[in-house]
């Protein structure tokens, strides 16, 4: 007992503690991006790239630098940020660490509503004033995300609580349900959509352009901003729903709005860049490792985290076997399906009963 | 005043509690006793304003409580419930800053507030430690510091009236359940009026202005200890026999008769 009191009372992360792995991590984000922008199938030095990027390279260079590899790394950062504070919203909602946006099925629910676009969306397309064709896709993919959210939400609900497995089952079953949507979608597909669907699928920041980029991040800003805000909403939930309640969170309201955001943030994200997994699994868990449990620190970790994670695994993708580009789901996968086997074992031993 | 009025609860077919009427008073400890199952947790429930009455009303200081936003009630009421967790391994600082942050209090009020707090419930030393390693013990008197915190908080700010708690000792040793009323007499000797459920008839006789006894879901006695605590009253409720004691410092000391 003495020895057990001693060592949980080991001083932890103070808030200018936390602030160190903050400030490290957006280090680490910023070194990926200027990665991104010097490697590639042309190596680029530090010096060209700053010339680029204040108009002053030659010409190849700086095609090279503002139309494909910024607008690439830009896609990157919003990806890796709205993945990563979906996580973290999710996860703080559900007080369970398991919760996940690619687990629970809204990746595969957005992934429904962009594929829908591809296959069957001409027609609303040519009826769409020019201005707002680029954005069918990226609301559609929403609309799909926020459509499965709602509905696992709300399948969960029983008397008045959420339960958790519940959740993360029926985020299985609608996982199957897209799934197989997307095939019977894909099956009734032509040449060309075929081919589109096919690349985004696959995933990756391959496809990223100034528009869809900016749109992205557009998103991806608003819903980052109102899951920010969050911060001590999602504290008070670790006490659970009721005394959550009892401390003055509107429940109902911040459960909807964390749904809503995530959906946002990672439709968003989906649209353009395809599905990309365990993102919002392993960041909210590395910076948590890191700053501790508070939200208002672990959600500017996360979601730099977030972005150094999709930056590397895009720069391992693009680097691999050039001039092949393998898509980033693989890294990402490849990192976060070890992590989450790790993360369940861990789980199993922590919920054993303890003193 | 909080008060339940004409109130009546079922949840499914099964009825929980009906004809309750009682109000608690700013100032006042009342405790409230009675067998497993009688539906005191209900009666704190209603009162807490997280379950809805199925007939009657429940009104804070003459406002219904359901027309009060989770928000302004967390700076009126804290509530503690029973066997309170936490998902997150925060330290227990932060737990009962937690607490604290229910109100909107300038920042610079919040750590004396969390430090006072810390030390009625008697859990000072552990400040730093996570709350994932306590002992059910030092859990519950951290959750206690949180709450305690909150109604501090609430009252800095204006409010902080009631509190409400669900068997605050239950997983405390008999210092500490001492340590733990006499917060709850500090915060009734501040103006607020707590509502607390006991198991430990003793315990209540000693530190509770008045006792509400429920039974089968109806309130079958509220008044001071004395009045209430009388052994027929009890082997009634209880269905074990009684023996009530007036000591002479004026306590009262109420032991079950064992049969074997």
């Amino acid at each position: 007992m003495t020895m057990a009191t001693a060592a949980s009372v080991a001083p932890r992360n103070g808030m200018l503690r936390a602030g160190l792995p903050i400030v490290a991590f957006a280090v680490l984000a910023i070194g990926f991006a200027l990665a991104g922008l010097a490697f590639g199938p042309v190596r680029l030095e530090l010096t060209q790239i700053l010339a680029a990027l204040s108009g002053e390279a030659d010409p190849s260079t700086q095609a090279i630098v503002t139309q494909i590899r910024a607008p690439r790394i830009l896609l990157g950062v919003a990806v890796g940020a709205g993945l990563a504070l979906s996580g973290v919203a999710l996860q703080g909602i559900l007080r369970n660490p398991l919760a996940d946006p690619g687990l629970i099925g809204v990746t595969g629910g957005a992934a429904l509503g962009a594929v829908l676009v591809i296959v069957l969306g001409a027609a609303v397309l040519s009826s769409l004033p020019e201005g707002l064709r680029p954005y069918l896709l990226p609301f559609a993919a929403f609309c799909g995300a926020l459509a499965v959210t709602a509905f696992i939400f709300g399948f969960a609900r029983q008397s008045g609580t959420t339960s958790v497995t519940t959740l993360i089952l029926a985020g299985v079953a609608v996982n199957a349900i897209s799934g197989a949507a997307i095939g019977a979608l894909v099956y009734i597909s032509d040449d060309q959509q075929l081919r589109d669907l096919t690349f985004w699928s696959m995933g990756g920041l391959g496809q990223a352009n100034w528009t869809s980029g900016f749109i992205a991040t557009l998103c991806i800003l608003f819903a980052g901003a109102g899951l920010l805000q969050m911060a001590r909403a999602l504290d008070l939930f670790q006490l659970g729903e009721r005394a959550a309640y009892h401390s003055g969170v509107d429940v109902e309201r911040a459960k909807l709005k964390a749904a809503g955001w995530s959906a946002l943030a990672v439709g968003a994200g989906t649209a353009v860049a395809g599905p990309i997994g365990f993102i919002g699994l392993v960041a909210p868990h590395l910076a948590r490792l890191s700053v501790g449990p508070s939200h208002k620190l672990v959600a500017p970790a996360a979601a730099l985290i977030g972005v150094a994670l999709v930056l590397a695994a895009d720069l391992a993708v693009r680097t691999a076997v050039p001039p092949a580009e393998p898509p980033i789901g693989l890294a990402t996968s490849l990192i976060g399906g070890p992590f989450f086997l790790w993360l369940l074992l861990r789980y199993l031993r922590r919920s054993t009963p303890h003193a | 005043m909080l008060e339940l009025r004409g109130v009546a609860l079922r949840r499914g077919a099964r009825s929980v509690l009906r004809d309750v009427d009682v109000a608690l008073q700013p100032g006042e400890v009342m405790a409230v006793c009675g067998p497993n199952g009688a539906g005191k947790s209900s009666l704190l429930s209603l009162m807490a304003g997280d379950l809805k009455p199925t007939v009657g009303s429940v009104k804070l200081d003459g406002r219904a409580l359901q027309s009060l936003g989770a928000a302004e009630l967390a700076q009126q009421r804290a509530v503690l419930e029973q066997s309170p967790q936490v998902a997150a391994p925060f330290l227990v600082e932060e737990l009962v800053g937690l607490g604290a942050s229910c109100a909107p209090i300038a920042v610079e009020d919040v750590s004396p507030l969390v430090r006072d707090a810390m030390q009625m419930a008697e859990i000072t030393h552990l400040a730093q430690a996570r709350t994932d390693r306590l002992s059910g013990g030092e859990g519950a008197r951290a959750h206690l510091a949180r709450v305690l915190a909150q109604n501090a908080a609430g009252r800095l700010g204006g409010g902080g009236k009631y509190l409400l708690l669900d068997e605050p000792t239950a997983s405390l040793d008999l210092s500490h359940q001492i340590a733990a009323m006499r917060c709850v007499r500090a915060a009734a000797a501040a103006g607020c009026g707590v509502m607390t459920v006991l198991h430990d008839l003793n315990l209540a006789a000693a530190f509770a202005d008045r006792i509400v006894l429920i039974s089968a879901g109806t309130i079958v006695a509220d008044g001071a200890p004395a009045e209430v605590f009388r052994e027929s009253v009890l082997s009634e409720v209880f269905g074990v026999a009684f023996h009530v004691a007036h000591e002479p410092d004026g306590n009262l000391r109420i032991a079950p008769v064992y049969r074997h």
